[in-house]
């Protein structure tokens, strides 16, 4: 597949995997590998000084081929959000961040006001951010102009399952963007996450899809191809749709005359 | 003397440097991060950076996470 290329890095893989919700780290190990992922995303938690000796979850991950993007989740003020993410760029040694900044506990819908403001003073610290933010056209265009290496557009509610709720607003958002668009969220199941990359996304990052699977392994792999076919699809330039039929077989030659004319 | 660590009351013998207080710990400084006052301390100056008393010391280290984390990083 055609690499993704945010700022100035290459990905040879086109889907991008959370961390979390996992029944343990081996089982998240096995499905980043059958996902094929060059990038997951880790949250930046406190220590629980009372659990010494606790396993770090860095140790099950190949940071050789995996690049670690560490999120700014569960901040619901912009101040949190810089101040997660200036920490993330400690412990990780990346001046990368996803940034989300939640306006709203129960749909987990991002501040886009205060999700802007975080743009601004982490790209001006030189971060490079990668906003989550809605599936609004007028909001990725305004993240971009702050300076956002790329836009990621929910597809629907965080950990919904829901699938591609407004297809015509992310080929808007995809029309106008100069950044990389990643549909973040909302991808239940395979067929979601071609569609988005048939409607033209570079990418598509899910957590929940794959870690609460039933198989998470199986499940990784089905969705490493469906990003991989819908990216195929994209590239190769599918045909209009039509209301009614055009036969694929010639229509002349035929043995018997063709269909009855009404009358 | 008394500190805020990770938003609870600690007591330690005295100031003593980040890079002391991790390996009181028992944490590796590789793992995490580390915040004095909501200024976030280079690994590369624990050693020098004292810890004074009424201190607010955060450590923090990945976890796993996709985007569907509720709770906040900064319990208030």
């Amino acid at each position: 597949m055609d690499p993704l290329i945010i700022a100035d890095r290459r990905f040879d893989s086109r889907l991008v995997v959370g961390t979390g919700k996992y029944a343990s780290h081996a089982l998240m190990q096995a499905a980043h590998e059958a996902a094929g992922t060059a990038m997951v995303t880790v949250a930046v938690r406190r220590v629980d000084l009372k659990a010494r000796g606790a396993e770090s979850l860095l140790e099950w991950i190949d940071r050789t081929r995996i690049f670690l993007l560490p999120n700014t989740a569960g901040c619901y003020t912009a101040d949190d959000a810089v101040r997660t993410a200036r920490l993330g760029r400690e412990a990780g040694l990346s001046h990368w961040v996803k940034l989300e900044v939640i306006g709203d506990e129960r749909t987990l819908f991002p501040d886009n006001v205060a999700l802007l403001e975080a743009t601004r003073t982490l790209v001006k610290e030189g971060f490079v951010v990668l906003p989550y933010t809605n599936d609004d056209p007028v909001v990725c265009r305004k993240l971009e102009d702050a300076g956002a290496a790329a836009v990621m557009p929910a597809g629907a509610p965080i950990g919904s399952g829901l699938g591609i709720q407004n297809p015509n607003n992310l080929v808007i958002i995809k029309e106008q963007a100069r950044v990389p668009v990643i549909v973040d969220a909302g991808v239940g199941t395979a067929s979601d996450a071609a569609i988005a990359m048939e409607l033209g996304a570079d990418a598509v990052l899910m957590n929940t899809a794959i870690a609460g699977a039933a198989d998470p392994v199986l499940m990784a792999g089905a969705m490493r191809r469906a990003v991989e076919a819908g990216r195929m699809a994209f590239l190769a330039g599918r045909i209009p749709k039509r209301r009614y039929a055009a036969a694929s077989s010639p229509t002349t030659g035929l043995v018997t005359p063709g269909a009855p004319q009404r009358s | 003397m008394r500190i805020q660590l990770n938003g609870e009351p600690h007591d330690l013998p005295g100031p003593m440097s980040i890079a002391l207080l991790l390996e009181r710990l028992a944490i590796d400084p590789r793992t995490v991060a580390v915040e004095c006052d909501r200024v976030v301390v280079k690994r590369a100056r624990y050693a020098e950076t004292l810890i004074q008393p009424g201190a607010e010391v955060e450590i923090v280290a990945f976890v796993g996470g996709g985007g569907n984390d509720t709770i906040s990083p900064w319990i208030r």
